[in-house]
């Protein structure tokens, strides 16, 4: 059986700002979507409530990842499970080199007991393979994590991430922007290549604010999403529509939904309640 | 609660918080401090006359001199409830055959008859205030480099530890400067003749054992032209419920064209007041480099410094410093430009936890005439929770024109940025929190020896143990 990750009626605010209202998307094994929509329209939110950020709460709705509720995972948790996240905006992590970083979040994948890690020899293997088949400069796992890495460097280095862990779903948060053609070229291979590795098995979750990355990521399906929600959904064609009514069109065609801000124990965070205590 | 880590660590008893019964001593001292205790030491240690009267000296100037008022709580220290002198075994031993099985047992638990296989050339192994155990490569005494505990320096090189010994770190300097001239045993003496690389570091292993017992190790190290040498001291100590007192003192001369490097990773047992006084004086194009990682102990106060005396000397000093519940690191660094073209940098790292107070203290000194000087500080620290305190004390005299001196701090939290990011790639919290700890300490540790390294990131690891709610 695959992965399925089902997300219904998803409300969810940041601070004092209500930004999902009411999200529904299911993504299944083998299942290419891509979530397009203008700034603002919470892209980034969901898929970063996906992954557990506890800077957004849920005030609604949930989400059933193979079954189980997501929502009641800590972050580390959904990962191992095979959720990941390429982000948008990687931070960097001063004096920790990739190496260590990604030996020890593989082998958390991998289910190695905690504090376990596969071995140094095994894990060199693996990440010169996987450096040589995406093409990257085999010197970033020498260096600090995301430190003074360039934007398509950063891309890169979350694909080599991706590659590395080998999820069950991947979701792409907006990887293409800030890139040139060649460099989205490079990235969507590197997604190809992945789906591929999986057997066609991979359940991908393209978010985009540009159609061109549809070009050499051909989606099974594309959502439009507005004010929080998915407005629209379609086959591939609906990216090209998109290109020509463009996002004004979107925003006259639909009506922004009122929604308050949920007060203090009515919420949940994202992940569980799990950080430190400042 | 025994707190059991996953390395099945009882971390209720601290580490190396064993101890040898303590009525295996050779001799101990009665407890407390006067002039008969004093002149007592040096007899049994069959040590010349100057040194006696050096002693006798130095013990007026401590008992003239008042504490600190400054720094970390010392009004709390008993004087007069320490044991000064404590020999545990009556000869020293050259072999590992010959050490006592006790003793061989303690230096076990250590690992140090492993590290030795492994990698220790020389073994200069404090056990309470006599060295029991010393071995020394050949290669080097071929070529004239001496490694022994101070006693046995006195005993074989007395003219050569006369000519510099106290003038590095006079008994006038401070209170337990003052002590510890008083009523040092034990230490190293390191003699590098000119033109000598030492190309594998000198270590040694010291360690407090009885309670009550203070140590007051004495280590001296001249570096002639043009040599090389790295020092490395590793320290442990048991626990006890009464407070122990450390106050080493550390002179160190590096000659024209040397280099020097002292590594420190201390990781005294809760309840020692850990004061040490730890100078180097730098002549023409000579590099000192003070290595200092500070975890344990109640309170720490220990500023290596560095007296750049001649032009083109360079000083380098890296802290680290980790303060958990109930302790106050106050470490720090001196670097005094008395000449033209001197260069320093000051890196110091520290992290407080569950109350702790850890911090920089720090004198940048350039004298008029000191053109052309170079110094550049940083000082950075990393606090975990809402109940740690961090203080930076960074004292700037600059009576010369002509030099640039940079000095910049930062104060952080973890960020839940950073957590977020680790832990969506399946890491979990504890080892996420570990991760940024160590990178944070990493400009340090990676100029430790690799055995060092991994010692102070899994100590580290320890102490960081459920500090994430």
């Amino acid at each position: 059986m695959g992965a399925e990750l089902v997300i219904k009626n998803l409300w969810a605010q940041v601070e004092d700002k209500v930004i999902l209202k009411g999200a529904s998307l299911e993504v299944r094994s083998g299942e290419i979507h891509a979530l397009m929509g203008p700034n603002g329209s919470g892209k980034t939110t969901l898929a970063h409530v996906l992954m557990g950020n506890p800077f957004y709460q849920v005030i609604k709705g949930g989400v059933v990842y193979n079954g189980e509720d997501l929502l009641g995972m800590a972050p580390d948790e959904r990962a191992r499970r095979g959720l990941f996240i390429a982000f948008q905006y990687p931070v960097s992590i001063p004096g920790v080199t990739m190496a260590s970083f990604l030996r020890t979040a593989v082998s958390a994948r991998r289910g190695y007991e905690k504090d376990q890690l596969m071995s140094l020899s095994e894990f060199q293997k693996l990440a010169r393979a996987k450096v040589e088949e995406l093409q990257v400069d085999p010197a970033v796992l020498g260096r600090y994590v995301n430190e003074g890495f360039s934007g398509g460097e950063k891309k890169r280095a979350e694909i080599l991430q991706m590659a590395l862990l080998e999820p069950e779903i991947a979701i792409m948060d907006e990887t293409d922007s800030g890139l040139d053609v060649d460099a989205v070229k490079i990235v969507a291979a590197g997604v190809n290549r992945m789906y591929e590795t999986s057997g066609n098995k991979m359940g991908v979750l393209v978010i985009t604010h540009y159609p061109r990355i549809l070009k050499y990521i051909k989606p099974t399906k594309v959502h439009v999403m507005f004010d929080g929600r998915i407005v629209t959904s379609g086959d591939a064609e609906l990216a090209d529509e998109l290109d020509h009514i463009g996002y004004d069109g979107i925003r006259a065609q639909y009506e922004r939904v009122a929604a308050e801000v949920v007060g203090e124990g009515e919420v949940r965070s994202a992940g569980k309640v799990f950080w430190v205590q400042h | 609660m025994a707190v059991v880590n996953p390395l099945g660590i009882d971390l209720d008893q601290y580490k190396y918080g064993f101890h040898d019964p303590v009525d295996t001593y050779a001799f101990r001292s009665q407890k407390g401090l006067n002039r008969k205790i004093v002149e007592q030491i040096s007899h049994l240690k069959g040590e010349p006359d100057w040194m006696l009267a050096y002693r006798t000296h130095s013990l007026g100037v401590f008992e003239k001199k008042p504490l600190p008022t400054w720094g970390g709580n010392v009004g709390e220290i008993k004087f007069d409830d320490i044991y000064y002198y404590m020999k545990p075994a009556e000869n020293q031993g050259r072999t590992w055959d010959e050490v006592p099985e006790n003793i061989k047992r303690t230096f076990d638990r250590l690992g140090i008859p492993e590290a030795e296989k492994k990698y220790l050339a020389g073994v200069g192994a404090q056990y309470e205030s006599e060295v029991v155990y010393h071995s020394l490569r050949e290669e080097w005494t071929k070529q004239g480099v001496i490694f022994l505990d101070m006693d046995s320096g006195l005993r074989e090189h007395p003219d050569m530890v006369k000519e510099y010994f106290g003038t590095v770190v006079p008994p006038e300097d401070n209170k337990f400067a003052a002590l510890n001239s008083a009523v040092w045993s034990g230490g190293s003496f390191v003699y590098v003749p000119e033109g000598v690389h030492v190309t594998i570091p000198l270590q040694a292993y010291f360690r407090i054992n009885a309670q009550n017992m203070g140590q007051f190790e004495r280590t001296l190290i001249i570096a002639e032209r043009g040599s090389y040498v790295h020092y490395v001291e590793g320290c442990t100590a048991p626990t006890y419920s009464s407070d122990s007192l450390h106050s080493a003192v550390v002179e160190i001369i590096v000659k024209e064209g040397a280099r020097v490097r002292y590594t420190t990773i201390q990781n005294w047992s809760k309840n020692v007041y850990n004061l040490v006084t730890k100078r180097a004086v730098a002549y023409r194009d000579a590099t000192m480099e003070w290595v200092d990682g500070n975890l344990g102990s109640k309170l720490t106060m220990k500023y290596p410094s560095v007296y750049m005396l001649e032009p083109g000397a360079k000083a380098e000093i890296l802290s680290v410093a980790f303060a958990g519940a109930g302790q106050h690191q106050d470490p720090g660094g001196k670097v005094i430009h008395a000449a033209p073209h001197t260069q320093s940098s000051v890196v110091s790292k520290s992290i407080s936890k569950s109350g702790g107070r850890a911090g920089y203290r720090g004198l940048v000194k350039v004298y008029p005439g000191a053109h052309g000087s170079k110094c550049a500080v940083r000082c950075d620290a990393l606090i975990l929770d809402d109940q740690s305190r961090s203080d930076t004390y960074p004292t700037m005299e600059i009576d010369e024109d002509d030099v640039q001196v940079t000095h910049e701090a930062t104060v952080s939290k973890v960020s839940d940025e950073q957590l977020f990011y680790l832990m969506s790639r399946g890491v979990n919290q504890d080892e996420a929190m570990n991760m940024i700890v160590r990178g944070f300490i990493e400009p340090i540790s990676r100029e430790l020896p690799m055995e060092y390294s991994v010692e102070l990131n899994r100590l580290i690891g320890l102490e960081m143990e459920g500090s994430v709610g």
